[in-house]
């Protein structure tokens, strides 16, 4: 595997210009005659979708759900960010650059993220043109927020439900497309694998959810836009049906996969309250800007919070990090409160929580002012625990929430498979190690509205169209194997649930591969997870059967991939020996427990590739930093 | 014609002439009413308003033209009101084939959910309603032309008429409670601020009128009026 | 706690479907009621009978996967919550509880309680968007809009499009979602251009698509999770008149002929 990330030459600032008019292209005339598979419909997928089929390719475009319209970026609340500087408090393309990267703890390709800030700006454009209504000032001008802790209002919202006004902008879009024939929509279809013939992309295998058919799609390029993995804790902010079979599958046809231990846990999220719980509720980090975070000083204390006096409550993030207090990092803030809990301090019934406390603020400011900030989340909050956090301080634990690791791509977005782009998510993406908050709406768009659909042109120009159909060898046999898999599963019948599989594999990445993780336990995961796997296929009972609406069988399908993904990602994390952004190694910390780069061995891009009955090979993409100088992360003064 | 043609290819479109219909039989029945508490004034007022109602117009328009103009409009706007009503009826009917094993409504009101039958029962008293007292044929004996007061006075002073009378402006009532606030929703006249106040319109229309029209033949029922 | 379920199973799309009788036992108040299912899922699997399907993803509310008429009432009986937003602590030991697909002529069942509501993609696809590249655009504060105008528009842009209106009218109505669609962009500057055209063949397609007439019960409005006012099913038919009486001729086709 050779990995060339095809940087253009040149200024930072000019990279992207230089590159775009360097692109060869494909004639208006000609591009009906190439087709291009898009595989997911969130925001980076619909926007991806939409603007091929609006250049006139011939757009075969996918998605489980059972409207373009379901995707999960819709549950995205914050915001997203934008360089336009409208407040005039000196925010600039650098200066969202910087952050990135900054936040990225030095992780990720600095030419990738300085053009992620250049097209930040066209995003906001692209958007109010689609009629997606962010909030205005009362002068009819777009409002802005600072979000995550920048120094500047940069982030745009709506309400709390900006991923869902994007994601119908971009799939509104996308409807328009299939109303003009340039984009054929197959909802409630299942990619299960990638076709790659002589070296090249050149389709799909997928299975229709309702008949269960299993059937192959051939096109001229392959696009990936189907999100992140963090199912493979089982609980997670993630819909259900979040998976990582597009990606895995691509690894196993030799596409590099990179980081895959970077995953983001979100600190501010509902602690899972049963055994049977299905999903942990993200509630809006803004929630910290008054919110007190606290847990009693006493292990086992017991007593409800308003008896506990302040004496014995212990404001572990403000005592630990005077300077920013509850307003850490989303990494640091997550660590601290799995820490107190690992000690015995946390709350609520599982002894996982921390409180969130509003008393103070409430004191401070009255309650109709706090009600009126958080007013939606306080009744999500009620509705979700039946607790009223006006009353009693809320209960917050982390909860895995972005995956930062997925397919590496170059500077066009192609992994290391000829043919086969991945964008949004399922990338190994712009934020490094880390990502800041409302970062993940403005990559998902950049790469979907701006970069795939100029940097695809230069793939298919150089290749003829037409040259695979679906009915090659190749396609056939990838379409046994898939028939194969799926035979075996429904075969195994034996006496475990897929579930009960997910939930136990979820708890051990939880365990062993989540906020934190150690050589030891990382070891022993790489022990366990092979004997559930071995488990998995000799115990598990799928009921029903292949050609009908069979939802055990789709869990089946994506839990076995992710049995086979989580060895990848505890390598990955074993291999990594440093602490940066979300990796945390409890034998790569400072002094004061905070994470410690080793940026002689560690400035780089890990790239798994796939071998045949052996362990993953590593390869290194070494990273450059010339424009923001390396330097440790400092929340404490 | 074309558009109109457009109008009527749709559900929206068909409600947008049950509405209007709605608007100008509401319309006439309110004046209807008016002129009925005329019956409170005496014999002479009220049939001097019957004999007035022929003249119409005059002296620009021949006898009774003008009244047999209002008619015309009146069954025009009664048998599209109905037709395009029942062809709702038809499409919602068909729009869901399965029905449920349980069904609990959260919003609606029961005038609301009763128009159909409202709807229907209403029907069948305007065919009643002419053939009593416009053409004479049913309920009343001697039917005399002209002489309004003396035909009412026979018609009320039996109870079950005058109850079946009471009876069917209750319906009508109901019927425009939720009707006349209805039109203006189907016209998009409706919003939130002014919706309190065409609820209290349509409810004041709706008792307005069951008040006005039922007080005549109860006060002959009771005897007021002799 | 206990309860007593009487679910719609229903094998395939053409297969004729029945009431079964499920128990299950051991529920705890904060299940919702989506997990409730999935537990009892887990019970059948084990017995080695067929799990009921039914569609969700997100579970937070936002994606309209989820469906379910519960005790008579779409996405159950507590207002402004979606089913896998609802918890068990709602209902009391021993209840039985029916569980009934979405039921319309345009929304066909799948399979137990899974619907099809591609529908609803028919009538977005029909004319929801303003149509737009992704080159570049002015810059958007170059067309200002009163925060009041986008505010109402965000109002009708929350439907998540989950089929609640629909399944909760008397008449399968798709006219709530719809309205909803038509005003987000129809309230905005830049829907304007489009906004006759837009009314029109939505309107045209959600009838193609068999849904049935408003009758004004404003039932859609109370099973909505999102609380999406009835007053925007007045705007749609304000704008729907004028476009079919007063406006242009549609001359599209025409255009791009040229």
């Amino acid at each position: 595997m050779k990995l060339d990330a095809k940087v253009p030459p040149g200024p930072l600032r000019e990279k992207w210009d230089a590159h775009v008019d360097s692109i060869r292209l494909v004639g208006p005339r000609n591009r009906p005659r190439y087709s291009v598979i898009v595989v997911g419909t969130g925001l980076a997928g619909a926007a991806a979708a939409s603007s091929l089929g609006a250049l006139g390719y011939q757009v075969e475009c996918f998605c489980f759900q059972d409207s373009p319209r379901r995707a999960h970026s819709i549950a995205a609340q914050g915001g997203i960010n934008a360089s336009k500087g409208y407040r005039n408090d000196g925010d600039s393309v650098m200066r969202l650059f910087t952050d990135t990267i900054k936040g990225g703890d030095f992780r990720a390709r600095e030419a990738n993220v300085y053009r992620l800030a250049q097209l930040s700006m066209g995003i906001i454009d692209q958007a109010v043109a689609q009629g997606v209504p962010f909030a205005r000032e009362y002068g009819g001008m777009l409002a802005n927020r600072s979000f995550g802790g920048v120094l500047v209002e940069r982030t745009f919202y709506c309400r709390g439900e900006t991923g869902q006004q994007l994601l119908l902008g971009a799939t509104s879009s996308l409807a328009k497309e299939i109303h003009e024939g340039h984009v054929r929509m197959h909802p409630r279809t299942e990619i299960l694998d990638i076709v790659v013939v002589d070296g090249r992309a050149r389709g799909i295998v997928v299975r229709d959810l309702v008949s269960g058919a299993i059937s192959s799609y051939a096109a001229d390029a392959v696009v990936l836009a189907t999100g992140g993995y963090c199912n493979v804790f089982f609980l997670s902010t993630m819909a259900k049906g979040c998976n990582v079979t597009a990606t895995y599958r691509a690894w196993r046809r030799g596409a590099g996969f990179a980081n895959p231990c970077f995953t983001q846990i979100h600190p501010t999220a509902i602690p899972a309250g049963s055994e049977h719980q299905s999903k942990l509720t993200l509630m809006s980090e803004s929630l910290r800007n008054d919110g007190r975070v606290w847990v009693p000083r006493k292990q086992g204390d017991k007593r409800p919070p308003a008896e506990i006096p302040e004496a014995e409550r212990y404001y572990f993030l403000e005592e630990r990090y005077p300077r920013f207090g509850n307003l850490v990092p989303r990494d640091v803030a997550a660590r601290n409160a799995k820490e107190v809990c690992d000690k015995g301090l946390g709350v609520g019934a599982t002894g996982y929580g921390v409180y969130l406390d509003f008393r103070d603020a409430i004191q401070r400011l009255g309650v109709k002012v706090i009600e009126a900030r958080y007013h939606n989340l306080f009744e999500m909050y009620e509705r979700i625990t039946n607790e009223d956090p006006r009353k009693a301080p809320m209960r917050i634990y982390p909860a895995p929430h972005y995956a930062m690791g997925g397919l590496w791509v170059d500077y066009n977005l192609m992994t290391t498979i000829p043919g086969l782009y991945a964008i949004g998510e399922a990338n190994f993406s712009d934020h490094g190690a880390n990502r800041l908050g409302a970062s993940a709406l403005m990559q998902a768009l950049a790469d979907g509205y701006f970069i795939l659909p100029v940097t695809i042109a230069d793939y298919l120009s150089r290749n003829p169209s037409g040259e695979v159909k679906a009915d090659h060898a190749e396609f056939k046999r990838a379409e046994a194997e898939v028939r194969e898999r799926t035979k075996r599963l429904l075969s195994v019948n034996g006496k475990r649930t897929v579930l009960s599989f997910h939930r136990e594999l979820g708890q051990l990445m939880l365990d062993k591969c989540g906020i934190t993780r150690s050589r030891d336990g990382l070891e022993e995961a790489l022990r366990k997870i092979p004997e559930l796997r071995a488990q998995f296929w000799r115990d598990v009972k799928v009921p029903g059967g292949e050609g009908e609406l069979n939802q055990s069988l789709e869990h089946a399908g994506r839990v076995a991939d992710l049995l086979d993904f989580a060895e990848l990602m505890c390598l990955d994390a074993l291999t990594r020996e440093e602490s940066c952004g979300c990796h945390f190694r409890e034998e790569h910390q400072t002094e004061e427990g905070e994470t410690k780069r080793d940026d002689e061995r560690f400035a780089n891009v890990s790239v798994w590739e796939y071998q045949e009955g052996a362990r993953p090979r590593l390869h290194q993409e070494p990273l450059a930093f010339e424009a923001v100088h390396l330097a440790q992360r400092n929340y404490k003064t | 014609m074309s558009r109109v043609r457009t109008l009527l290819r749709t559900a929206v479109g068909l409600k947008f002439v049950v509405a209007v219909t709605g608007l100008v039989l509401f319309a006439w029945v309110a004046m209807h009413m008016l002129g009925n508490l005329k019956t409170f004034l005496g014999p002479a007022e009220i049939d001097a308003y019957a004999a007035g109602l022929k003249t119409l117009g005059a002296p620009f328009v021949p006898h009774g033209f003008a009244l047999w103009g209002v008619r015309l409009l009146l069954l025009a706007c009664l048998v599209a009101h109905v037709g395009c009503a029942a062809k709702l009826v038809a499409r919602n009917r068909a729009a869901r084939p399965i029905p449920y094993a349980r069904y609990v409504p959260r919003e609606s009101t029961f005038p609301a959910r009763f128009m159909l039958v409202s709807g229907g029962i209403l029907l069948v008293y305007v065919v009643l309603h002419v053939l009593h007292l416009t053409t004479g044929t049913i309920l009343v004996d001697p039917f005399v032309e002209g002489k309004v007061y003396d035909n009412l006075a026979r018609s009320f002073r039996n109870g079950a008429v005058a109850l079946f009378y009471v009876g069917a402006v209750a319906v009508l009532a109901l019927h425009l409670y939720h009707g006349v606030w209805s039109l203006f929703q189907t016209l998009g006249l409706d919003n939130p601020d002014r919706n309190r106040k065409l609820r209290a319109f349509a409810a004041i229309s709706a008792i307005g009128l069951f008040a006005g029209f039922a007080a005549v033949p109860l006060a002959f029922l009771a005897g007021t009026l002799e | 706690m206990k309860f007593i379920l009487r679910i719609w199973r229903q094998d395939h799309a053409k297969g004729a479907g029945a009431f079964v009788r499920h128990e299950i036992d051991g529920i705890s108040g904060d299940l919702s009621f989506l997990e409730m299912l999935d537990l009892l899922n887990e019970q059948l699997t084990v017995r080695g009978e067929a799990p009921v399907a039914f569609d969700s993803d997100c579970r937070e509310g936002v994606c309209g996967m989820c469906s379910l008429v519960i005790n008579g009432r779409p996405h159950g009986p507590n207002a402004l919550t979606t089913t896998c937003q609802l918890y068990m602590r709602h209902f009391r030991d021993g209840d039985e509880i029916t569980i009934e697909p979405w039921r319309a002529r345009a929304f066909p069942v799948l399979r137990d309680l899974v619907v099809d509501r591609t529908a609803f993609d028919r009538i977005l696809e029909a004319g929801g968007y303003v149509s737009v590249h992704s080159g570049p655009k002015p810059d958007p504060n170059s067309m200002p809009v009163e925060p009041e105008v986008a505010e109402e528009a965000l109002d009708a842009a929350t439907c998540i499009g989950c089929g609640a209106c629909v399944a909760a009218c008397p008449n399968g109505a798709a006219m709530l979602f719809t309205a909803a669609k038509v005003s987000h962009l129809g309230l905005l500057p830049q829907g304007q251009p489009e906004r006759y055209v837009r009314v029109t063949r939505m309107v045209e397609q959600m009838e193609a698509e068999g849904f049935g007439g408003c009758t004004n019960l404003g039932e859609c409005e109370g099973a909505c999770p999102k609380g999406i006012s009835i007053k925007f099913i007045g705007r749609m038919n304000r704008d729907y008149y004028r476009s079919v009486l007063k406006e242009p001729i549609d001359r599209r086709g025409r255009m791009g002929a040229q």
